[in-house]
C-alpha cells in the first residue's frame, strides 16, 4: 500500500480557470486529478442540450482538457475522477474514448462510468408509491411542481467509483456524484478503508469539501491578510496528501502563487456549512468539530482528530423545475446626487410598470455602489458618491410581462433624470428560470450502476 | 469599550437555498470566547433586521475558534429565483463584521486593540 495518496483538484466548478487541471498534472507529483463540474442547477441545462443532441448533456470542457492531459496520465499514472458526465454519461465516456484513439493510447486507457443517479423516468412510479420527495427547504411535495420538472437527479457516493477504480478504471466518469466523494473514492481504494470505518470516511469526505472549490483554500476569496497572498495570478489550485490513518495534509505545487495556511483552511471549512455535527453525505455523517488543523510549514496545514458517524439510510436528490421568468436592467447616475437622481429614476419606472398593469412575484431595486451588498448596514449613501448603479429586477410567471419591463429601462434615458449612461448592452435578456428542488429518497431505492470500459 | 468585529475575526459566507451561512473565525485564540459571549444569535439577528427574514442558529466550532450562523429567509428565495445581486450571500461575511461588540479594558489591552 503506498503511504501517500495525493489528490489535486482542478475545478472548484463547471467554469473555473481553464488551465487549472493541466497545471495540476504538470506542476509536480500528483495521484489523482479530481474534478467537479455540476453545480445544483446545472443537470438541467444539460438535459435541455440533451434534448437538443442525444450526444450532447455533459460537460463538454472535459473532454479538449482530457485531449491535452491524458498522455501526461497515462504515462504517469495518474488517475481522474471527474462528475463531468452530467445526464449522458455515455456519451461523455464515448467523446473521451475516441479522443483517446486519436492520441494512439487505444488499449491503454481504462475509463469506468458510474450511472443510475438519474431518476428522471421514475417520479412518476415514486410518486405513486407514496415516496413524495418532499423539499428539504419548504416541506412541499413534489406533486406542487410535478409538471414543470426538467430533471431528477441522485447524489451517488463514494461507492461506485471505489468499485470502478477496482475494476481497474484510470478515468473514473459520472454523472450527480457528490464532489466529496471524487476525492473520498480514491482513498477508500488506496487504502482499502472499509465501508463502516466512519472516522476515516469522514476524514476523507472532509479532505474532499477542503479542495472541492479549488483555489478558495489556497489564497483565493481569502479574507485573512488578503493583501498579502501572495501571487495570485498563478495561484496553485489544492492539493490533499493523504494517509492511510486518516489524517492528511492540505498543500499546493511548488512555485505556485496563492497561500495555504491555517486561516485559508479554516474559511474554506466553514464555507457554506450547516449543521458542523452533521456533515451528511451519502458515505458517512462528518462531524466539523473534531476536526484538528496544525502549521506544517510553509504552504502546508496538517488536518487530523476527525470522526465521524455511520451513514443516513437515504440519497439527497437534486430536482431542478421551470419556476417562470426574470430580468434585470441597469443604469448609472454620476455626479452630482447620483443616489438621489437613481431613487428618483426607481419611482419613475415603477410608475410606469403600474400604469402598465404588469403583474410581478417579485420586484427588487437595488443602488450598487450604495447598498446592494450591505443593505441597510452600509448606513445612509453619500451624497457625494461619483456614481451609483441602479439596478432593478423583476420576477413571475408572464414571460411577456418580463418581455414588457425590458423595453423600459432604456428610455429612462431620455425621459428621466440627469447623468445617466451605462445602456450599450442594450435591453436586459429574459432569462427562463430553472429552480432547485432538494428531496430525500430511500437508499434502497437507488442501484448505481458501474461499467469500465477499454478504449 | 466598543470594537467592531474585524478586529477581532475574519469570515466566509455562502448559501444553501434561502439561507445564507456565515462562518465567523476568531483572528486569535484568546479572541474566541468574546465571540462565543457577545456574538449571540439574537445579536446577529438583530444586525441583519431587514435583511433576514426568517430565525438566526448559531453552531459552536472550539476546534476552529469559529462559530458558524444560519440566517434563514435571506436570499429572496435563494439560488436562481433570487434578484439579488448578492443570490449566493458572498458578501454576508463582511456585512457581519461591521458588527460592534463590548470589550471589557482587560481584555481590550490582552488583544491588544488599544
Amino acid at each position: 500500500m503506498k503511504q501517500t495518496i495525493r489528490i489535486a483538484a482542478g475545478q472548484g466548478f463547471w467554469g473555473d480557470l481553464p488551465d487549472a487541471p493541466v497545471r495540476q498534472v504538470e506542476g509536480g507529483p500528483i495521484d489523482y486529478l479530481m474534478l467537479d463540474y455540476l453545480a445544483e442547477v446545472t443537470m438541467s441545462i444539460m438535459q435541455k442540450q440533451k434534448a437538443r443532441d442525444p450526444n450532447a448533456g455533459y460537460a463538454r470542457d472535459f473532454i479538449p482538457l482530457m485531449k491535452r492531459i491524458l498522455p501526461a496520465c497515462v504515462e504517469r499514472d495518474i488517475k481522474v475522477t471527474a462528475n463531468a458526465g452530467g445526464v449522458n454519461v455515455r456519451g461523455c465516456a464515448n467523446a473521451l474514448i475516441e479522443v483517446a484513439r486519436e492520441l494512439g493510447l487505444a488499449g491503454k486507457v481504462r475509463i469506468g462510468i458510474v450511472t443510475g443517479d438519474d431518476i428522471m423516468s421514475r417520479i412518476d412510479e415514486l410518486l405513486s408509491r407514496g415516496i413524495e420527495l418532499r423539499n428539504m427547504d419548504t416541506g412541499e411535495p413534489l406533486s406542487a411542481v410535478r409538471d414543470a420538472i426538467q430533471s431528477a437527479n441522485v447524489y451517488l457516493g463514494a461507492a461506485p467509483l471505489v468499485e470502478a477504480l477496482k475494476q481497474g478504471a484510470q478515468i473514473v466518469i459520472t454523472g450527480r456524484a457528490t464532489d466529496t466523494g471524487l476525492t473520498l473514492a480514491p482513498l477508500i481504494h488506496e487504502f482499502g478503508w472499509a465501508s463502516d470505518d466512519w472516522n476515516h470516511l469522514a476524514a476523507g469526505t472532509i479532505a474532499g469539501h477542503i479542495i472541492e472549490c479549488g483555489a478558495q483554500c489556497s489564497g483565493g476569496n481569502c479574507q485573512f491578510e488578503w493583501r498579502s497572498i501572495p501571487d495570485l495570478a498563478n495561484v496553485g489550485f489544492p492539493i490533499a496528501e493523504a494517509s492511510p490513518d486518516g489524517t492528511f495534509v492540505i498543500t499546493k505545487h511548488e512555485g505556485t502563487g496563492g497561500r495555504v495556511n491555517i486561516p485559508s483552511v479554516k474559511e474554506q471549512l466553514v464555507y457554506e456549512m450547516g449543521d458542523p455535527h452533521e456533515y451528511i453525505t451519502p458515505d458517512c455523517v462528518a462531524d466539523f468539530t473534531t476536526i484538528r488543523l496544525q502549521d506544517d510549514g510553509r504552504d502546508r496545514v496538517r488536518v487530523f482528530g476527525i470522526e465521524g458517524r455511520p451513514a443516513t439510510e437515504f440519497l439527497k436528490v437534486s430536482i431542478s423545475y421551470s419556476a417562470g421568468y426574470k430580468a434585470v436592467g441597469t443604469l448609472v447616475y454620476a455626479w452630482p446626487d447620483a443616489y438621489e437622481k437613481a431613487q428618483a429614476a426607481d419611482k419613475i419606472l415603477r410608475a410606469r410598470l403600474e400604469r402598465l398593469g404588469l403583474q410581478f412575484e417579485h420586484t427588487l431595486t437595488e443602488f450598487v455602489g450604495a447598498n446592494a451588498t450591505h443593505g441597510a448596514l452600509a448606513g445612509e449613501p453619500r451624497a457625494d458618491a461619483p456614481e451609483v448603479q441602479l439596478r432593478v429586477g423583476v420576477r413571475g410567471q408572464d414571460r411577456a410581462a418580463i418581455e414588457r419591463f425590458t423595453k423600459e429601462i432604456a428610455p429612462l434615458i431620455l425621459t428621466g433624470p440627469p447623468a445617466v449612461t451605462g445602456f450599450a448592452g442594450g435591453r436586459p435578456k429574459v432569462e427562463e428560470i430553472v429552480a432547485y428542488w432538494p428531496a430525500l429518497i430511500p437508499k434502497k431505492e437507488i442501484e448505481p450502476k458501474v461499467e469500465v470500459l477499454d478504449a | 469599550m466598543k470594537v467592531q468585529l474585524t478586529k477581532l475575526a475574519h469570515a466566509r459566507s455562502g448559501d444553501k437555498g434561502d439561507t445564507a451561512n456565515v462562518g465567523l473565525i476568531a483572528l486569535r485564540e484568546d479572541a474566541y470566547p468574546i465571540l462565543v459571549r457577545e456574538v449571540t444569535a439574537e445579536r446577529v439577528k438583530q444586525h441583519f433586521r431587514g435583511a433576514c427574514h426568517g430565525d438566526v442558529e448559531r453552531f459552536d466550532l472550539p476546534n476552529l475558534g469559529a462559530l458558524n450562523f444560519l440566517l434563514h429567509e435571506s436570499l429572496g428565495g435563494g439560488g436562481t429565483l433570487s434578484l439579488m445581486t448578492d443570490a449566493q450571500g458572498k458578501t454576508f461575511s463582511t456585512a457581519l463584521l461591521r458588527m460592534e461588540i463590548e470589550v471589557s479594558d482587560d481584555e481590550a489591552r490582552k488583544l491588544e486593540l488599544n
